[in-house]
Order: C-alpha cells, then sequence, then structure tokens
C-alpha cells in the first residue's frame, strides 16, 4: 500500500488495540465483552496485514504467539468455569465476595464500579484473548495462502 | 412461469405476515389482546433476570451477566466451536497450500 495508509496503520494500531482491549475490560459494564472486544482487536491485527509488506507483517505478528493466545484463551475460560466447580460448574463463585472482582452492587442505577461482577471480567478477558487469536490467525492463514509459494511458510 | 411462481409466493409470504403482525389474532393459540409479534404474553424468566442480576453476579451488564453466568455453559460451546472453526480452515488452507506446491 501507499505511504499514506502505511502512516495512517502505524498510528491506528495502538488506538485500535486500546479501544478494544477496553471493550473487553468493560465487558461486565457497557455494551460489548470477550467476543466483540477480540474481534476489534483481530481489526487492528488485519490493518497491518492490509497496510505493509509480507516481511514487514511477519516482523510485527508472529502466528506462533497468536496460535499460543488462542490456545490459552480457551483454557483459561474451561478454568474460569471450573474453578466453580465446588457449587456446580460455571458458578460465579466470586462475586459479591470481597474478593477479587468481589464487590457486591445493588440494584438500581450506579455508575459502573469495574471490580465487581466476580468472575465474568476474567471470563471475558480469556474469551477476547482466544477470539483476537483465532481471527489473526484467520487473517495470517488467508494472507499466506495468497501470496502462496515457498517464502511464506510460516 | 417460475418468476411468476416465486413473486407470488412472495405476496402470499408478505400478506401474511402482514395480517400476523397487524392483527390481534389466536394463531398459535395465543389468543387476547396482545399481538403475536413484538409482544411475548408471558415474561417472567427476563423479569427475574432484570430484577435479580446486579445482585447475584454484580454486573451492570444483564446481557453479559446471562451469557457468562447463567447460561456459561453455552458461551464454553461458542468459545470451542470458534476454537475448532479456526482449526478447520487452517487445516483446509495448508492442504490446498501444499496442493499448489505439488505442482
Amino acid at each position: 500500500m501507499s505511504k499514506i495508509v502505511r502512516t495512517q496503520a502505524s498510528f491506528l494500531y495502538t488506538f485500535v488495540l486500546i479501544f478494544g482491549f477496553y471493550i473487553v475490560a468493560h465487558g461486565h459494564l457497557t455494551p460489548g465483552g470477550g467476543f466483540q472486544g477480540g474481534a476489534v482487536i483481530a481489526t487492528g491485527i488485519a490493518l497491518v496485514v492490509v497496510a505493509y509488506k509480507f516481511d514487514e507483517i511477519k516482523r510485527r505478528i508472529k502466528k506462533t504467539s497468536l496460535t499460543a493466545a488462542e490456545g490459552i484463551g480457551l483454557l483459561s475460560f474451561i478454568i474460569a468455569g471450573i474453578s466453580g466447580i465446588g457449587v456446580s460448574f460455571f458458578y460465579n463463585w466470586l462475586a459479591n465476595s470481597g474478593l477479587l472482582f468481589g464487590e457486591s452492587v445493588t440494584y438500581g442505577i450506579n455508575p459502573g464500579y469495574l471490580n465487581t461482577a466476580g468472575t465474568l471480567p476474567i471470563m471475558n478477558l480469556a474469551v477476547g484473548i482466544e477470539v483476537l487469536g483465532g481471527l489473526g490467525v484467520i487473517v495470517l492463514y488467508m494472507l499466506h495462502f495468497v501470496k502462496g509459494g515457498e517464502r511464506n511458510a510460516a | 412461469m417460475r418468476n411468476a411462481l416465486l413473486v407470488i409466493s412472495l405476496i402470499a409470504i408478505f400478506a401474511f405476515f402482514l395480517y400476523v403482525a397487524v392483527n390481534p389474532g389466536d394463531l398459535g393459540g395465543n389468543t387476547g389482546d396482545h399481538l403475536i409479534f413484538g409482544e411475548p404474553r408471558y415474561s417472567d424468566m427476563d423479569d427475574y433476570f432484570i430484577h435479580n442480576g446486579q445482585n447475584q453476579t454484580g454486573a451492570n451488564n444483564i446481557v453479559t451477566s446471562i451469557v457468562f453466568d447463567y447460561r456459561g455453559f453455552d458461551t464454553l460451546g461458542e468459545a470451542s466451536v470458534l476454537f475448532t472453526a479456526v482449526l478447520g480452515v487452517g487445516v483446509a488452507l495448508r492442504l490446498l497450500r501444499r496442493d499448489k506446491n505439488d505442482e
């Protein structure tokens, strides 16, 4: 792509990532959550893939780390579900407990506190990591398939 | 002929949905003064979620509290579906690329 697109991409990349992680982190307060925020972060990866040449993409984005993120995300989601096995699978044992993310909330309008909702933010983060890894890997696979050849075998 | 049939069936389907939408109907046993589309009659479940969701899960976003807490097992299925889909895309594209390199 042209120099204009590359400059815009390098400028916007950071902000797209920050916005995506904002959506993931505030999943229990505002619209959005793990799936949506992960998709936004994968959009940032796709922006880099569209804007740069192959060597630069390879320098910036590692496919092994994306696949690792996908696996780690799903694993930590399952672990967060299993952690409530004392009562039942996917029991929210951290909510209203006073521990991490354990502040209690009463019914009604409130400004929205981050330190609430128990295991929900942890699950949101896990799903966000999984989705960004999965969609990023798909984008990279498409790129490799389009370019083809021995040189791109990563 | 086929186009005429298509148009006629589309008009019939549209007329049926229009009739159902505006008529306070007795189709499907849903009698009374409620519209079939737009106003569900029984809402015990969503009333329960709206009134108790914040107390029980501590999340302001009721949708998240349903998706990750009340229906967490369903979300586990969704996440594994995404994982499997990515796995399938990887396998398929790798096979295609190997075929192209062989020739």
